[in-house]
């Protein structure tokens, strides 16, 4: 493994030649050839002729090749919590995972609710290894009652807005942040909890908390909060964007408000798919997180939300912690995974499943969320940002502790059987990554 | 097949862990030992030079006093902690007590703690066996097997008795272990209380939910009530003491139904006059006292049985 930071690296013409090309914006998916150049694709097609000086051939047969994937939740923990992950570190474990972009959810400390510290952030990705968007909070310190500086954390890089990690409860802040927010051009994403229900509690409410002497979240308190964000959003005409869905009916009533004409998106996390409750065991906190892991009844959900397009994005919830949050009682743990290395792979089993084709994969991981941000990527055309990643989708391997480029190695997925991986990242024109045999 | 069992669990943490053979070799043991606490000299050797270190988190009298009086009366040298759970906020994880305690080699940890699992967490990381002497809302796995040598010592039998368990079930951890422990060796398991006390899903665990106290107690062979938890309960869960009392309590009136030899447990401190009447736990049909001497029997057996036995 091999990975360059932006500001270190020397971009330098390149031709991704004779790989798998998947781009759905521009309706392909075909063997060819991508010649980059000056952070910009120069062209797309069979058998490219380009003068041979200078140029790093890079032979993809058997691979394939996408736009950058985009991932529009991450936590990088920078500003205060250095120790579990910092920018440099986060957008690191985003190269190795065929991210190009993430954005980053403003629960830092201090909280990203103003542009100083948007501008700390951006400053510290220039030297990272992805393009990072900060998301800037909706209220104050996300303390759920003042409207933050949407117009100058704008000024300063935000690209959208969220307490995540808290929801907002009171619902005419609420309706007040979608309307403000319009002036200013910045897309709200909710984190939907009614707290109420669920302040006590550490995993899904059901008859396997019950078992465990555990204090379960019932599903309601996420679905409640998903309908008053949605007739919110109805109501004041704005978009929102419903962050890691985990429920059934959180995915019928997103269902239903599209098929309404609502402005609304919305995202769930590989580990809603990929595991129940039951991967708690006997109180593993690697399991833990908030919303909490639900059932086989909702995973099938979940999947068939990913494929009919009621789920617009996977996006990973990147949560570093480090053993002093999670080796310790299960009711006392932090919530959370990290995501970014693993998202991949998990993504791919829909597709060996039948779930996605390998179009609608690339949709999600990557041309939905630059959509959704309003930022660059998600598309190979010509004269498009040269951010692609470069798949392997039969490559197996363990997902060992000693692989884990995250700083934190709170992974459910340790030490398990992963097929298919991103060898090679490329964002602006750098190769960020690469791990070609 | 008699001849070829083995007891071979290191730790007891959970009923779930112990087979229906375990669980009949725990309770004759622990009824050959019952003996030994009415004789002038109670004590054996059986453990001498074995150290065994009670881990309290929580306050407890009786389970506290129970394992350490069954401890000693093997002979067994005691170490009591009680750590409060303010000085473990205040800085040392539970893992690093646990492995400090380890570096001092005890053999046997009993642990009592708030919160659901910690028992799972400490048996990951050092080597002496755990007993689990109550965690949060999850076991008690001790009390559940001193209830079961009870019942069998009074009924002849587990296997077909119906078994009412009345109150907190949502709270109560030995409400957990004994509805495993008393399905598991056959009996019928009828839970009741206010809806608010009853959780999601206990049904998968092997009990019958009613939906009144009488049918619950209806034909019971044992009836148990558990306490109202009021330390447990963060929300609003019951209106008043007087109105539980008035429909949850075991009442002369409510154990109408019940079979007339039927008996009453309940596995302390009782609030007395809330979940029972005075009356009743004092009167003839209450083995609430005889639980008590038996618990010191069950616990000296699961400490020989996970030191190794014979």
């Amino acid at each position: 493994m091999a990975f360059s930071s932006l500001d270190a690296s020397v971009r330098q013409p390149l031709l991704l030649a004779g790989g798998r090309i998947i781009d759905p914006v521009n309706g392909l998916d075909r063997v060819g050839d991508l010649y980059i150049d000056n952070g910009r694709i120069l062209a797309v097609g069979e058998n490219l002729k380009v003068e041979p000086t200078g140029v790093l051939r890079i032979d993809l047969a058997g691979r394939w090749v996408v736009p950058g994937f985009v991932d529009m939740h991450v936590h990088l923990r920078e500003p205060g919590e250095e120790y579990k992950e910092t920018v440099a570190s986060g957008t690191k474990a985003a190269a190795a995972g065929g991210f190009t972009a993430v954005a980053c959810m403003p629960n830092t400390r201090p909280v990203n609710d103003n542009q100083a510290v948007t501008a700390l952030i951006l400053a510290k990705a220039a030297a990272g290894y992805a393009r990072v968007y900060p998301v800037g909070a909706i209220s104050r310190g996300s303390e759920g009652e003042e409207l933050a500086e949407y117009g100058e954390m704008r000024g300063a890089g935000v690209v959208a807005l969220s307490d995540d990690g808290r929801p907002v409860l009171n619902s005419q802040l609420m309706r007040r942040a979608l309307e403000y927010a319009g002036n200013h051009r910045l897309l709200v994403i909710c984190h939907s909890e009614e707290i109420s229900l669920s302040r006590h509690g550490v995993m899904n409410e059901g008859a396997l908390s019950t078992r465990l002497g555990l204090i379960g979240t019932p599903r309601v308190a996420e679905e409640i909060m998903v309908y008053r964000d949605l007739a919110l959003a109805e109501y004041t005409g704005r978009p929102v964007h419903i962050a890691h869905v985990s429920t059934r009916e959180s995915v019928s009533l997103i269902r239903r408000a599209k098929a309404k004409g609502c402005r609304v998106t919305a995202e769930t996390a590989p580990h809603y798919f990929a595991l129940t409750e039951e991967a708690i065991g006997l109180y593993d906190a690697l399991a833990k997180m908030n919303p909490p892991l639900r059932t086989a009844d909702d995973v099938a959900a979940i999947k068939e939300g990913l494929r009919d397009g009621t789920l617009d994005s996977i996006a990973t919830d990147h949560a570093p912690h480090s053993e002093l949050e999670k080796d310790v009682e299960f009711d006392l743990a932090a919530n959370g995974i990290i995501g970014l290395e693993t998202a991949l792979p998990l993504a791919l089993n829909l597709v060996r499943e039948g779930v996605l084709d390998p179009a609608r994969l690339v949709e999600l991981l990557s041309v939905n969320p630059a959509r959704i941000l309003g930022v660059a990527g998600g598309s190979l055309a010509v004269d498009a940002p040269a951010d692609v990643t470069v798949i392997d989708p039969d490559h197996r391997y363990v997902y060992g502790l000693e692989q884990v480029v995250s700083k934190s190695k709170n992974s459910p997925f340790l030490n398990q059987q992963m097929t298919g991986k991103a060898v090679l990242t490329v964002v602006d024109g750098h190769i960020t990554y690469s791990d070609l045999a | 097949m008699e001849a070829e069992y083995r007891f071979t669990r290191r730790h007891i943490i959970s009923l779930d862990d112990l087979s229906v053979q375990d669980i009949d070799y725990i309770l004759r043991v622990a009824e050959s030992f019952k003996e030994i606490s009415e004789r002038p000299i109670k004590k054996v050797p059986t453990l001498r030079g074995k150290t065994v270190i009670n881990l309290f988190f929580e306050p407890s009298t009786r389970t506290r006093l129970s394992f350490e009086v069954a401890a000693k009366r093997l002979s067994a040298d005691t170490f009591n902690i009680a750590p409060s759970s303010s000085s473990t906020t205040k800085g040392e994880t539970l893992v690093d007590t646990a492995c400090n305690l380890a570096a001092m080699k005890p053999d046997i940890i009993i642990i009592r703690h708030p919160r659901s699992g910690s028992p799972r967490l400490l048996a990951r990381h050092i080597n002496a066996s755990v007993l689990n002497a109550g965690d949060g809302t999850n076991e008690h796995p001790s009390q559940a097997l001193l209830d079961l040598m009870t019942v069998r010592e009074k009924k002849g039998r587990i296997e077909g008795l119906k078994v009412a368990i009345v109150g907190d079930i949502t709270h109560s951890r030995v409400a957990h272990s004994n509805i495993i422990g008393f399905s598991k060796m056959g009996a019928t398991v009828a839970v009741s209380g206010p809806a608010t006390l009853l959780p999601t899903g206990i049904e998968q665990m092997g009990a019958v939910v009613c939906s009144s106290v009488e049918e619950a107690v209806a034909d019971a062979d044992v009836v148990m009530a558990l306490r109202i938890q009021k330390e447990r309960q963060r929300d609003p869960l019951i209106p008043s003491l007087r109105e539980y009392a008035n429909f949850f309590g075991i009442t002369t009136r409510t154990l109408a139904g019940a079979k007339p030899d039927a008996m009453i447990m309940h596995p302390g401190p009782i609030n007395r006059g809330v979940e029972m009447d005075p009356a009743i736990a004092d009167g003839p049909r209450s083995v609430i006292l005889e639980q008590v001497t038996n618990g010191v029997a069950v616990r000296m057996a699961l400490l020989y049985l996970i030191m190794g036995g014979d």
